[in-house]
């Protein structure tokens, strides 16, 4: 019994790091093709083709990192869904109906008659911005530990807010990587100004969580974690203006450095995810339910852990054998 | 009563969603097969024909693809919202399946679709195939892993309970449950009829319009003889699916037949309307004996009624549905047949085959969905067969919340399926007025690697 307890704790972590590696993997992911779905209001026609053709092969795969983090929220830590998921129900539905608009309408512009195009292209760039607002949005309730006040529904409201500016930062740097030309120009522009409302958004987050909760303020401020921990916010910020001093010479000859900022933006993600998982170990609910005690039975889980072990490994073989096939610059879109 | 309008919500709510997720699914785990049949067909003889229905049908594919993943989206979160008690109840059970669903089917259909549908310049002709072979195999995976959840469900196997909670004692057991195979290959044939009578009603409806491209002749002539060899090993397995429900859930073959009391030499109903209250049917159209005849295979043989069990579910829904899913297969095997010999015997169908034919396009629709209700409106009271009951599972989310985010389902998806419909219609017409595809860029060996950046 002490063995299978000892067990469970370790393939509870083990279920935890999963999840939180396709959470991290999604936001990058999806936050890129999100992203570009709302700056396309930004753009001109032509572009809006050109930036649908460079998430074209990608946004489907993207998204199923959403469906795993929350399957394996599901399976791993069932107790744990029910209660964030009725707790979340309004602004997931909402989300869940922005996904479905968006993912639709991405291909409908495509085939319907051209002069329902422009109405997709609108529906595309609604459901692309109201699903970043609403993950946001949850994201901020979920670390205000779905407190029903005021104050939680305004920090949810940031915390959608600056999600959303993160997006268009992945979205940006992505175009950056993806086009040439004017629209490049125009990301590297789209990039710099998202760039700094998402350090914005960062910092009253990071100022915000550990005022609020006594237990993330003493995990941060107490010696010796506030020296062990002080590379996570310091590390960000180099990011931030690294990325920004890029950015400001941005294009250079030869197009040199042209994937840099998509990588540093999302070091940027990483760093963030990194500090909330710090924050809210071993929490799956904050301060409500630990990971241990919303684990399912270890005979599942082992199940599960062995199929991830001999499949994720194909499964991230075949995602980069993708992205190399529809590596370079994105072309018109070459609907087969 | 609050509760139970709240339970009422959550079952529309959920059936309204599953619906609409399941017609996409339905024709993609066929279409993904035929895609790659029209693929090598092409390789090996390199006929444009060929190339042009696959460049059809593949944007066809695309959305109901993405139907497809954006309503299932929604499947994995209503578990966690709608039906709390079903993860705690047969989480260590269900969870694995779900998870090896994601885990070997999700990732390798979007991540091949993308080859599949962009790649055509940028792989060879030979990965390009692959791609194809591998989405097919990949949605096929996931409707696999799904039925085996869903069989389950109703014949239970392989676990026993520990303090109200079920835990998995046999994997083998749990997968290959007494219902699974049939369950599956049930499903599989209903997705190769839609697919079929769609690639048919889809063909026929260009043909009607003056298209007589090669391509439109090879998705009809596909459709229509897919369909004429499907239906009659539906039929049978249908029937071998309902021997099998005989067995494992008495009380659904009591709804599905209509039958109140325990009859010797039960008759077929062919029609009735079903009275709750009174506990018979009204209007009935009986053939004598054959219903007895059809299960037991014994004239005189034994079946019992709704009135035998203390768990039923009701008959009026279970009833009509499984008349409507019969009803419609009956018209395919007509329809296909009628068309295999006109298309065998004159190389085309006559006009009013051909206007048949779109009037069927979504025949398999209908039939899957009336199949499905059937079987599972047939498995209530129960979520888990003789486990969990339905009522034990919901979530205590208000009446109000559940009316107000169903309202907005519903709307959300009749707009979709509009949308869909008419856009089928429309890439209809339009390939048409275009210059028949060439094979230029897609000609065997002449895609070689043009990949730069790397």
């Amino acid at each position: 019994m002490e063995l299978l307890a000892t067990e469970g704790h370790w393939l509870a972590v083990a279920f935890a790091v999963l999840m939180g590696l396709s959470i991290l993997l999604y936001v990058i992911l999806d936050g890129y093709d999100l992203g570009v779905g709302m700056l396309m209001a930004r753009a001109d026609d032509e572009q809006k083709d050109r930036m649908i053709a460079s998430i074209g092969p990608f946004w489907d795969a993207n998204e199923t990192w959403l469906v795993l983090s929350v399957g394996l929220l599901l399976v791993a830590f069932p107790a744990a869904h029910g209660v964030i998921l009725s707790e979340l129900y309004l602004p997931a539905t909402l989300m869940l109906m922005a996904l479905i608009l968006r993912g639709v309408s991405f291909d409908f512009r495509a085939k319907a008659r051209s002069q329902h195009k422009q109405r997709w292209d609108r529906t595309f760039f609604i459901g692309s911005l109201l699903a970043a607002l609403t993950q946001g949005y949850m994201l901020g309730l979920y670390i205000m530990g779905f407190e029903s006040s005021s104050s939680a529904t305004v920090f949810a409201l940031l915390v959608a807010v600056s999600l959303a500016a993160g997006y268009c930062l992945m979205g940006a740097t992505w175009l950056v990587m993806k086009t040439e030309g004017e629209l490049q120009q125009r990301a590297v522009r789209w990039a710099r100004i998202s760039l700094w409302l998402t350090a914005l958004g960062i910092v009253s987050i990071s100022l915000v969580t550990p005022l609020v909760n006594e237990r993330i303020f003493s995990k941060w401020f107490s010696m010796p974690e506030i020296i062990l921990l002080a590379p996570i916010p310091l590390l960000t910020g180099l990011l931030v203006l690294a990325l920004d001093r890029l950015l400001a010479g941005m294009p250079y000859r030869h197009d040199r450095f042209y994937r840099w900022p998509f990588w540093l933006a999302g070091g940027m993600f990483a760093l963030c995810f990194q500090g909330l998982a710090y924050s809210f170990y071993p929490y799956v609910v904050p301060e409500q339910m630990t990971i241990y005690g919303a684990a399912a039975s270890p005979e599942s889980l082992w199940i599960i852990f062995i199929g991830a072990l001999l499949v994720l490994p194909c499964i991230i073989g075949y995602t980069i054998f993708a992205y190399r096939v529809f590596s370079g610059k994105a072309q018109e879109l070459n609907y087969y | 009563m609050e509760t139970l309008d709240a339970l009422m919500l959550a079952r529309a709510q959920f059936g309204a969603n599953i619906t609409f997720h399941i017609l996409f699914p339905t024709i993609t785990i066929a279409l993904g097969w035929v895609l790659l049949f029209f693929k090598l067909k092409f390789n090996r003889s390199g006929d444009d024909q060929w190339m042009a229905a696959y460049q059809f049908f593949v944007k066809v594919f695309a959305l109901c693809f993405a139907l497809g993943v954006v309503s299932g989206i929604t499947m994995s979160f209503q578990f966690g919202t709608n039906w709390p008690g079903f993860m705690e109840t047969v989480g260590n059970i269900a969870g694995p399946l779900l998870a090896y669903e994601i885990l070997t089917a999700f990732f390798m259909e979007a991540v091949f679709l993308g080859i599949m549908l962009f790649g055509v310049n940028r792989v060879s002709n030979r990965v390009h195939t692959i791609a194809t072979l591998l989405v097919a195999v990949g949605t096929t995976l996931s409707a696999f892993w799904i039925l085996v959840l869903n069989s389950w469900m109703h014949t239970p196997a392989g676990f026993e309970m520990r303090d109200g909670v079920a835990h998995a004692t046999d994997w083998w057991a749990i997968i290959f449950n007494p219902s699974m195979p049939y369950r599956l290959a049930h499903m599989l044939m209903a997705s190769g009829l839609t697919a079929a009578f769609l690639i048919a009603g889809l063909s026929a409806y260009r043909w009607l319009r003056g298209d007589r491209s090669g391509g439109v002749k090879a998705g009809l002539r596909t459709g229509v003889f897919l369909a004429a060899g499907l239906i009659p090993l539906q039929i049978f397995m249908g029937d071998l699916h309902g021997l099998n429900t005989l067995e494992h859930q008495p009380q659904k073959v009591a709804a599905m037949e209509g039958l109140w009391q325990t009859e010797q030499g039960a008759g077929l109903r062919l029609f009735a309307i079903p009275d709750a209250e009174q506990q018979t049917n009204h209007f009935e159209i009986v053939i004598p004996n054959l219903a007895s005849l059809i299960l037991t295979h014994d004239w005189n043989g034994e079946l019992k009624g709704l009135e035998a069990f203390e768990h039923h579910p009701p008959m009026a829904p279970v009833f009509y549905a499984f008349r409507i899913m019969v009803g419609v297969g009956v018209l395919m095997l007509l329809v296909s047949w009628v068309g295999a010999w006109q298309i065998k015997r004159q190389g085309e169908p006559k006009p009013w085959l051909a206007k048949v034919l779109v009037a069927m396009t979504f025949a398999g629709w209908v039939a899957t969905v009336a199949g499905w209700y059937t079987t599972e409106i047939g498995r209530q009271p129960w979520l888990v067969q003789d486990v969990l009951l339905t009522a034990d599972a919901a979530s205590d989310v208000a009446a109000g919340m559940i009316a107000t985010t169903l309202t907005g389902y519903l709307i959300l998806y009749a707009l979709l399926i509009s949308a869909f419909i008419g856009t089928l219609f429309y890439m209809g017409r339009r390939a048409g007025r275009l210059p028949e595809p060439t094979s230029e860029q897609a000609k065997p060996l002449a895609g070689a690697f043009q990949q730069e950046g790397a």
